[in-house]
């Protein structure tokens, strides 16, 4: 793209998740101008968080990697990390979009060296791996990090730490000075992929979270069995770190909830047959529980759930967990009743997986106006250009989140080409 | 063009503290003749100032021996008329160097600058060896869509690409544009509350692609044979159900063409015109999308349950049929039964979704719609409701007159259903009017050929077994992916989908369409080397038709004559160069990556004799994903044999196993390939490029043989980019074993 202010032709892509991405990709290689916004410091969103994609068990930086490719080989996006939307004014076809960029106080002198984090005493907790370990205050993100550069959290660092830092970059990368930058754009049309959170599971009183270390969500265990994940791999106890010999998911975690999420959050049934493979692998004879309302693995998953429950070391309980207890030993009971049996159940387990769901990211607010639906899905509206895609529009798995995302971008081309 | 070359070398990120620059430069001005210069911070503005300002003086071809080529490529990126070649120093040779074991301090640092010296080597062989690539240019592009089937998917597809600007025809077989929609009694909620079923939306859509300018339809229409490539599709059209001598024939193979010559066979073929006859009155296009849909599933098989034999059992579809027909005149009482697998197991019918489960909710409804007292029973293994579909799930708990219960249905007879495992906590013997099955949705794609292409490789796409015959795409990230360039699929085909999910499915399909024209029409590759200039060129003087590249294009790219001659189709390649790893007569290349390329980067490498510490071991990496996983393996600072070299490759399908005999005849010790996982569940995002090559390792090893080296020199090993951390030691164990064998016998002849 010639012109940085953008041309009536172009579209703002928010959120450089997997949909995101996709919109941002299938927009440009049709030919269109593309702005792709991401307010974390790197691509690729909640999915770069994820171990393995179901149903195939094939690691997600493998499409990333190509989506990062076409990224830097397509001269018609624009991509930025650390930049929100602070504004929209304007019509479809004429919008004028305020951007704001956070500093990332590392410009682009960086080679990516880490000698920066290297040198910096000061540690941060890891928000990429929730909170499980800390990172230097100097850090990469994570290690397939797009676009590879360093960031510094200046709040994490002290005064002898800034100075380090400063003192190990030979390339006067460090600029601690830097300030918050805003600049305007026009655009035709904008697409929302802005995604989802992990459900708050402190939110869910019966569920415990944050009382026992035993007590992990799905997400966490994503991290965990990822080998560059704060264990390295290793899906273990946090806090004590014992081996789980057994182990409970407790789906619907918050979904399937007037209280919390009143819709179902399609992934989580899948998620946790997927995360049993990832304790198979390591406890070929840990005990798994699984509690559950229904097992959504509707069509082709059904395969998959076919082989997971062949496992003799599981068992499958239609019922919605009443309680988790935690236990002096560490562990935890799960307290349920059994739907179809009517008997109460309480089991014992080393370790309980919350099945958290998704919620919308712009749940808690958005920050320009948009139509949304009750529980912040934002509601796609095409005479105006403004169009949802991905997990910011519903619930969905990666497939049907990348349909929708290449829908987004043929909406947001029509606009264009209005 | 006429080149003019010059390297550069950074010192910057620990590269010239770990290497002695001087004599790095010296390779490059001595043995490969070119031009060398160093700097500190070659990515910073001042060291991209001093290549820009060589640029100015006619460099247009340069070496950069810095980081990986998978970083810094905006800064590295000097215009299209220039060629920049990277050189891994950073990442896969001072990052991987490891610590030196004690009393080898001497002896590490020699080697890392001999493979620092290899990797420069290898840069500015490949530098001079490039051309710039020239993109394809058609003789004529066609930008109009077909779209097949004139359901809901195609006509979507049809009216989203046509508010893009496309011109489009529709083809539908029957008589009328609707498809399977037409016959809805009632449609399900669309938005909030999720509550009350819609009335039949079918009869707008199809006035809206009546009214259409930009839209043709032709119902009563079939395709009969689809030739040619993106951007020129030849498609002979005929009446639907009728015969044509353009009707795609099915593909012959070499046996079977022998057989039919020796009368031993019947062709089945026989009164077609030949694949590669193209029809002076075919209709022309861009791109095709594929949207013939699903048929109703067969559930007669189930013999429990009745369908075919009790008339008071029908399925999902003929229940639709009589809500439409106004038929449920006395049929107060409905079981609706989700599951077929009685005590055996608790899935759903074959082919069936959550939109199976929708549907039984709202046909439920249609019961109790139907009179007052009406009351419906749902019988389900698993209630499948995702997303906002659980508040329509949830409104229909509310209605007393609609039972639903998870339950092990045993058996029907009669109007009697009986089941187990009920959540009202006993065995159930219901008596109703009626029972209806929630049967599958069969995709078209699963017994017809449906997209009938007159193609090299057959008519219909390859190994849709593994997806139980959906057209879908085995990639996660990758929904719109087919093995045929140029024909995207949505709807039912794909898989079984409410109007919703097809509307999207089928909106991303137009885009894809529209998408892939653009990119024929820019001479570029589509997904997933999109934007790739390059394509495969062939020296066809030397070709002896052996079949190899037209056998094994993942895409179909290549059809080919009478004689087997290829006839490459530029538009429907994806440019993974499997084509060119197939060749034993090599005539097949890209301007940047060819066989005499690679082969001579090969050859640059220095092979050291009579040094036992010294073996030199090529590896071929997947750039996608191997190649990858080696530079993480780097930034960890994972120990690596001094002794591998890597060589990038698009795909391990390009390899040719012409390098691995240049490699072992110049006196390298070993060969490996590093590649994505095959099967099943491959990842390769060439679908084919890691198995086939796999293949052609397994049959080199007899090569070998023959030659009196060991067959284990060679290798091939299936990786993900995520083993960063287990590939180095699969490397090193490699090549312990081929110290073990000891050095090449060839070495030096």
């Amino acid at each position: 793209m010639t012109d940085e202010q953008g041309t009536s032709g172009a579209i703002l892509v928010v959120g450089g998740g997997i949909s995101g991405l996709t919109s941002a990709l299938e927009a440009a290689e049709v030919g269109n101008d593309v702005f792709l916004v991401e307010k974390n410091a790197y691509f690729g969103g909640r999915v770069s968080q994820l171990n393995q994609y179901f149903p195939k068990l094939c690691p997600p930086s493998c499409g990333l990697e190509i989506n990062f490719k076409r990224v830097k080989d397509n001269r018609k996006i624009r991509a930025y990390t650390m930049t929100t939307v602070k504004s929209v004014t304007g019509s479809a076809g004429n919008y004028e979009v305020t951007l704001e960029t956070a500093p990332r106080y590392v410009n682009s002198n960086c080679t990516a060296c880490g000698d920066c984090t290297d040198a910096c005493p000061d540690e941060i907790d890891n928000d990429f791996n929730f909170g499980m370990d800390k990172s230097k205050a100097a850090y990469l993100p994570h290690e397939m990090a797009f676009p590879r550069r360093y960031v510094i959290n200046k709040e994490g660092l002290s005064a002898e730490g800034a100075e380090a830092v400063k003192a190990a970059c030979k390339y006067n990368a460090v600029d601690l000075d830097m300030q918050t930058e805003t600049k305007t754009i026009s655009v035709s049309a904008i697409i929302w992929a802005t995604g989802w959170n992990p459900y708050d599971p402190t939110k869910m009183d019966n569920l415990k979270f944050g009382q026992s270390d035993a007590i992990v969500t799905n997400m966490m265990i994503e991290r965990m069995a990822a080998p560059s994940g704060p264990t390295n791999g290793a899906i273990v106890r946090p806090g004590d770190g014992k081996e789980p010999e057994s182990i409970a998911f407790v789906q619907c975690a918050g979904s399937r909830d007037e209280n919390h999420l009143e819709f179902c959050s399609y992934i989580c049934c899948m998620a946790s047959f997927k995360q049993m493979t990832y304790v198979r692998e390591r406890y070929p004879e840990a005990k798994i529980y699984v509690f559950y309302i229904d097992l959504r693995t509707p069509g082709k998953y059904e395969k998959f759930r076919e082989k997971l429950m062949a496992d003799e070391n599981a068992s499958f309980i239609k019922g919605k967990v009443a309680e988790i207890v935690p236990e002096s030993d560490g562990g935890v009971t799960v307290v349920a009743e059994n739907a179809v049996t009517g008997n109460k159940i309480s089991q014992k387990v080393d370790m309980a997986v919350l099945a958290t769901g998704m919620q919308p990211s712009l749940a808690e607010g958005a920050p320009v106006d948009l139509n949304m639906d009750d529980s912040g899905f934002v509601v796609s509206d095409e005479a105006s250009g403004v169009i949802s895609a991905g997990c910011a529009r519903k619930a969905a798995d990666v497939v049907t989140s990348n349909q929708s995302a290449t829908a987004a971008a043929l909406k947001a081309i029509q606009v264009s080409r209005r | 063009m006429d080149k003019k070359l010059s390297a550069y070398i950074c010192t910057g990120c620990g590269i010239g503290e770990a290497l002695d620059i001087e004599e790095l430069a010296g390779v490059v001005t001595g043995e490969m003749s070119m031009e060398c210069k160093e700097h500190g911070h070659l990515c910073g503005p001042e060291g991209r100032a001093m290549i820009e300002s060589d640029m100015s003086d006619g460099v247009n071809t340069i070496a950069v021996c810095a980081c990986s080529p998978r970083v810094m490529q905006n800064e590295f990126d000097f215009g299209e008329d220039k060629i920049t070649i990277r050189a891994n120093l950073r990442e896969q040779v001072v990052w991987s160097a490891g610590e030196a074991e004690e009393g080898e301090e001497d002896s590490h640092k020699e080697w890392l600058q001999e493979t620092a010296s290899d990797y420069v080597r290898m840069a500015c062989t490949r530098a001079q060896k490039s051309e710039l690539p020239e993109a394809f240019e058609m003789e004529t592009l066609n930008k109009d869509i077909l779209v097949m089937g004139g359901g809901i998917a195609g006509m979507t597809a049809a009216l989203e690409a046509s508010k893009a600007g496309s011109k489009v025809t529709i083809i539908e077989k029957a008589d009328a544009l609707g498809g399977k929609a037409l016959g809805w009694a009632k449609q399900f909620p669309t938005q909030l509350p999720y509550a009350e079923l819609e009335e039949n939306s079918i009869g707008d859509m199809v006035a809206a692609v009546d009214t259409d300018g930009n839209i043709t339809v032709k119902t009563a229409t079939e395709v009969a044979r689809i030739g040619g490539a993106p951007g020129d599709f030849k498609v002979t059209l005929k009446a639907a159900g009728e015969s044509s001598e353009w009707d795609a024939p099915a593909k012959v193979g070499v046996d079977e063409q022998d057989l039919i010559d020796k009368g031993e066979m019947e062709d089945p073929n026989a009164g077609l015109n030949s694949y590669d006859k193209m029809n002076e009155d075919a209709d022309v296009f861009g791109a095709v999308v594929l949207a013939t849909g699903w048929l109703p599933a067969d559930v007669s098989e189930y013999e429990h349950l009745g369908h075919g034999t009790n008339d008071k059992v029908v399925t999902n579809a003929e229940f639709e049929a009589m809500a439409k027909q106004g038929k449920l005149d006395g049929i107060n009482n409905v079981a609706f039964v989700m599951s077929p697998g009685a005590e055996e197991h608790d899935q759903d019918f074959p082919y069936a979704n959550s939109v199976t489960s929708m549907v039984a909710l709202k046909q439920a409804k249609y019961v109790r719609e139907n009179s007052a007292d009406a009351k419906a029973y749902i019988l389900y293994q698993h209630m499948r409701t995702p997303g906002h579909m659980e508040l329509f799930y949830k409104g229909i708990q509310q209605d007393d007159g609609i039972f639903l219960t998870k339950a092990t249905v045993t058996g029907v007879e009669g109007g009697t259903v009986t089941a187990k495992d009920t959540l009202l906590g006993e065995d159930l013997e219901l008596d109703v009017d009626l029972v209806v099955l929630a049967a599958g949705m069969v995709p078209t794609t699963k017994d017809d050929n449906t997209i009938n292409l007159a193609y090299r490789q057959g008519p219909a796409f390859l190994d849709l077994d593994l997806f139980d015959g959906y057209a879908d795409s085995h990639f996660i990230c990758f929904p719109y992916e087919t093995r045929r360039t140029g024909v995207y699929t949505c709807g039912g085909v794909r898989k079984a989908m409410n109007m919703e999910e097809t509307i999207d499915d089928a909106t991303g399909a137009a885009l894809k369409a529209i998408q892939c024209i653009e990119s024929a029409d820019r001479g570029v590759a589509v997904h997933p080397r999109s934007g790739d200039k390059t394509y495969p060129e062939f020296f066809m003087q030397r070709c002896t038709q052996c079949k190899r590249c037209t056998e094994e294009c993942p895409f179909g790219a290549l059809d080919d004559d009478e004689k087997g001659t290829p006839l490459p189709n530029p538009t429907r390649c994806r440019r993974c160069g499997t084509c060119m790893g197939a060749c034993p007569e090599r005539i097949i290349g890209f301007k940047d990556y060819n066989i005499d390329l690679i082969g001579s980067m090969i050859k640059s490498v220095e092979v050291p004799e009579d040094d036992d510490d010294k073996l030199r071991i090529v590896i071929f990496a997947c750039e996608n994903d191997a190649y990858p996983a080696l530079d993480m393996a780097g930034m960890k600072k994972i120990k690596m044999s001094h002794m591998v070299r890597f060589i990038p490759v698009r795909c391990l399908g390009s390899v040719n196993m012409a390098w691995i005999r240049d490699a072992l005849s110049a006196g390298m010790d070993g060969a490996m390939l590093l590649g994505c996982k095959y099967g099943d569940d491959y990842q390769c995002h060439f679908v084919k490029g890691s198995e086939i090559a796999n293949k052609r390792m397994e049959n080199i090893g007899d090569t070998l043989s023959t030659l009196g080296l060991e067959p284990e020199r060679c290798r091939s090993e299936q990786v993900a980019i995520t083993d960063y951390d287990k590939i180095p030691e699969m490397i090193n164990e490699f090549v312990d074993e081929i110290v073990e064998l000891g050095a090449n016998p060839f070495k030096g002849f």
